[in-house]
């Protein structure tokens, strides 16, 4: 399948099947009816933050208010926007600088299937961070749409350190202006089934994106990543780094890579890579990096993508000073992670990621 | 007071054509305070050598023992042997991406020494460590052989023996890839580590280049996997002038 029929929206909605190439990796059974036309998903505000910040209106408006003009072959994702009836939206008044990472909180009820919608909207000029925390257990299916105004910078994280029973759906769409900067770092840990889409498409020129995730996923836990970038316009620019690893039976992992570069994208700088650890027997890493050229007037494309298991080397030269091959092991996946973690400059979150990853480490190997 | 004692070592490795001898029984002592130059043509088994005695994965023993103070080594773990006092400088040292140099030393120095050390002193130490071998001190923060120069590999393993404080050094083609600059440097090291510690040294070689700045008490010529010869300093003179021609073709 091409990947620029990904933007046509000719899609009618239906119950997506297994047959389907954006769905065959999915367990669809385990979606509790996310997917399913015939299951009813209650539409309620999911996430909320409890401060007020200088600088930035945090309101729940009505869905009719909040209408979506980006396009979506997603059938979840449509579902969502059929569906929900109030939207968070956040917006950020132009100029403003804020510092303070603002944090918003996921609130959880059931596990009966639910969407939510939120929208952040930067102003021009404009700068924040602003951090989705995903705890605790729900069976979940969200959009999150930001506008980036010319010249602001918007630094979005997404932490999902669901429960293991959480199902979790979500399309994480950014447009971004001129001379704009989208850093987006999604990290996903929980979850019995994870499926995100960050997405994004540019509206100026100068606009730049950088999507980094990190994903480890044990035994019996499905996490899939589909990235979308269209470089609809020329003279962007976007740079994908997803990093995984894996440890223990049927421990699963997706990533997809489309990039597509119009043929009046020229200028166009892109580069995409991603990485798995297989970590033991048993777990399958799917890895599928997509480059769609038309243009070649284009400053560089380029993507890559490994999957293999330790480094034997690596552990022999740490063992060879001594080292344990346990903490060996340990030394080398926080090295790992942390090229991603560290630049989140969230010290906090970044201490609680490693401190769980390496949990999770021991739990599995143990 | 250290002995290193190998008897007999005969190794294989596997290939695609099935396992391969390349050890055919080597016996070497060596004590603290000696150093010992082991040089010899490529592919000879000088590196087999010096990795099975480390225990890598990839060599299988098929006869003979290494006894480190009268224990054997062979049948220790590779970590464990690291902390009954061997160490491998080697030739290739291994890139560990997002693992940082202090880091790295601060873990092994943990491991070997038993309990993590004191971070005042520690700190001191290997900026004296590091000063010593010219080493700029935001090298400590660089992850671990990612994107190092061949010289500032091989400093580094200089670094990690100075601080380790083996019983007995392997150090194998330490010499390869540096410049005349780089290879005094590393040589001093290795010399202040010979002066300061009580450690015996494996110095494996292919030239003689690097005898010039570590003097060897006693120098074994290496063919078709075992010592062929042995002798003194001036052996490495010979070796210098004749070559290995007559002992390949031997």
């Amino acid at each position: 399948m091409s990947i620029t029929s990904l933007n046509s929206n000719l899609l009618a909605p239906h119950t997506p099947t297994s047959r389907e190439e954006l769905w065959r990796f999915t367990p669809l059974a385990k979606l509790r009816g996310l997917h399913d036309l015939d299951v009813k998903l209650t539409s309620r505000v999911s996430l909320g933050n409890s401060k007020t910040v200088a600088g930035v209106v945090i309101s729940i408006v009505d869905a009719k208010d909040a209408p979506i003009d980006s396009k979506t072959e997603d059938l979840v994702s449509l579902r969502v926007r059929e569906m929900a009836s109030k939207v968070l939206r956040i917006e950020v008044a132009a100029n403003a600088e804020i510092s303070e990472p603002i944090f918003l909180a996921r609130t959880v009820e059931s596990l009966d299937p639910e969407v939510s919608r939120t929208e952040i909207l930067m102003g021009a000029n404009s700068r924040a961070t602003i951090v989705v925390e995903n705890v605790g257990s729900i069976t979940l299916a969200e959009e999150i749409e930001m506008v980036l105004d010319t010249g602001s910078q918007l630094n979005f994280v997404s932490l999902q350190e669901w429960e293991s029973d959480a199902v979790h759906l979500g399309h994480h769409h950014a447009v971004i202006g001129k001379d704009a900067t989208f850093n987006s770092t999604v990290i996903t840990l929980g979850g019995s089934l994870v499926r995100l889409l960050p997405t994004v498409e540019y509206s100026g020129a100068g606009a730049s994106a950088e999507l980094s995730g990190i994903y480890f996923a044990t035994s019996g836990q499905h996490l899939e990543h589909r990235i979308h970038v269209d470089h609809n316009i020329g003279y962007a620019k976007s740079r994908v780094n997803y990093k995984g690893a894996l440890s223990g039976d049927k421990a699963r992992t997706v990533w997809f890579g489309d990039v597509y570069i119009r043929a009046n994208a020229e200028g166009t700088d892109t580069y995409e890579v991603n990485r798995n650890l297989l970590l033991s027997d048993g777990a399958r890493a799917d890895s599928v990096p997509n480059l769609e050229i038309e243009t070649g007037e284009i400053v560089g494309a380029g993507h890559a993508s490994t999957t293999g298991r330790f480094d034997d080397e690596q552990l022999f030269y740490l063992q060879s000073r001594g080292i344990p091959a346990n903490i060996a092991r340990q030394l080398v996946i926080r090295g790992f992670f942390l090229e991603i973690v560290s630049k989140l400059g969230l010290p906090e979150i970044e201490e609680r990621i490693m401190a769980r990853i390496e949990n999770e480490l021991e739990k599995a190997s143990a | 007071m250290s002995t290193l004692e190998i008897k007999n070592l005969q190794v294989a490795v596997s290939t695609d054509e099935g396992m391969k001898q390349i050890l055919r029984g080597v016996d070497l002592t060596i004590k603290s305070g000696e150093t010992h130059a082991i040089m010899g043509p490529n592919g000879s088994g000088k590196s087999t050598l010096a990795y099975s005695i480390a225990g890598h994965p990839k060599y299988t023993i098929t006869g003979g023992s290494v006894l480190l103070d009268g224990v054997d080594v062979l049948e220790m773990r590779v970590d464990e042997r690291a902390k009954a006092g061997l160490f491998l400088a080697m030739q290739y040292p291994v890139e560990v991406p997002g693992v940082s140099v202090s880091n790295f030393l601060r873990t092994a120095a943990t491991a070997i020494r038993g309990e993590a050390p004191k971070v005042r002193t520690w700190v001191g130490e290997v900026k004296e460590a590091m000063a010593s071998l010219n080493m700029d001190p935001a090298f400590a923060e660089r992850n671990v052989n990612e994107g190092f120069s061949g010289g500032e590999k091989k400093r580094h393993e200089i670094l990690q023996m100075e601080l380790l404080k083996p019983k007995i050094a392997i150090l194998d083609e330490t010499d390869s890839g540096l410049d005349v600059d780089a290879l005094r440097i590393v040589s001093e090291g290795v010399n202040r580590v010979k002066q300061t510690q009580d450690i015996g040294i494996m110095l494996i070689t292919h030239y003689t280049r690097i005898l010039r700045y570590i003097k060897p008490d006693y120098v074994h010529v290496f063919a078709a996997g075992r010592i062929v010869e042995e002798g003194g300093a001036e052996l490495a003179d010979k070796l210098e002038e004749k070559g290995y021609a007559e002992y390949v073709t031997a």
